[in-house]
């Protein structure tokens, strides 16, 4: 058992259970919390797959910017526990649970009977780098890249609208 | 270099996403549901980088960057729609905002 398989099931684990708790949790800070976690695995996880890049902008983006916003929006709402969580199971989640639980069934089937017999290819291992990445993103992707800093100017203008108290 | 097999990446990936959905089916809250939309969105960059790794081809990790800028921005629309509804309604709770219920 290799040094890799042992990181890789501890931090499944973890991230499993984190999410567990980002689900299941009644107050929405403790649930905030558990995923800045789940996405600290999460760059772990990429770590393991030598996605050094993927793994730095996860823990910059998601768990830095994006968390920071929820967090900030709950401290703002001043929101109280969700007392009706241990409620009965009414029909709507009834039918929610049994479509994921058919959902993960398709996945399982989809994963386990038809193996993919890929093997990673040797002998490249700096794929992962943000020179490697940059040099690709800049060259074949240049156009979706602008599109993307459209989008993302779209969002500021759109998020600076709704969230305005009066528009004068 | 890695020992693991792509099947184990893509399992937990599908059982984070299964994790996910639950949380988007069956939690009133809509902070908590926009949670566990952007922990689906993290499994299904796992899958893109999990491919991109062991196909040698670096797509996948591009269109994680770009998953990445939509979060963003949907994290920044998302919250702020959140924001002026709890200011319209005094609620965060989806099915206590049923005004375009048929």
């Amino acid at each position: 058992m290799s040094l890799t398989l042992i990181f890789f099931i501890i931090l499944g684990i973890l991230s499993i259970a984190s999410g567990i708790v980002t689900i299941s949790s009644k107050n929405p800070v403790t649930s905030a919390i558990s995923l800045v976690f789940l996405f600290f695995m999460f760059a772990g996880l990429y770590l393991t797959l030598q996605a050094q890049f993927i793994a730095v902008i996860q823990v910059l983006v998601y768990a830095g910017a994006i968390m920071v916003l929820v967090i900030f929006v709950i401290m703002l709402l001043n929101l109280g526990n969700e007392e009706s969580l241990k409620e009965k199971l009414n029909i709507r989640k009834g039918i929610g649970l049994l479509l994921s639980a058919i959902l993960l069934l398709q996945f399982i089937i989809i994963i386990v009977a038809q193996p993919f017999r890929i093997i990673k290819a040797p002998g490249k291992p700096s794929q992962g780098t943000i020179e490697f990445l940059g040099n690709v993103l800049f060259s074949s992707y240049l156009l979706p890249f602008e599109a993307i800093s459209l989008l993302l100017l779209l969002a500021i203008v759109g998020a600076i609208v709704l969230a305005k108290r009066k528009i004068d | 270099m890695t020992t693991i097999p792509l099947e184990y990446y893509l399992g937990l990936s599908a059982i984070l996403f299964i994790i996910g959905t639950i949380g988007v089916v069956t939690r009133r809250n809509a902070i908590i549901i926009f949670m566990s939309i952007e922990i689906m969105l993290n499994s299904v960059n796992l899958t893109l980088v999990a491919f991109s790794i062991y196909l040698n081809n670096p797509a996948g990790q591009i269109f994680v960057i770009f998953v990445m800028a939509v979060a963003a921005a949907e994290a920044a629309v998302g919250l702020a729609i959140v924001l002026s509804l709890y200011r319209n309604k005094q609620t965060v709770y989806v099915d206590e905002i049923n005004i375009m219920k048929w």
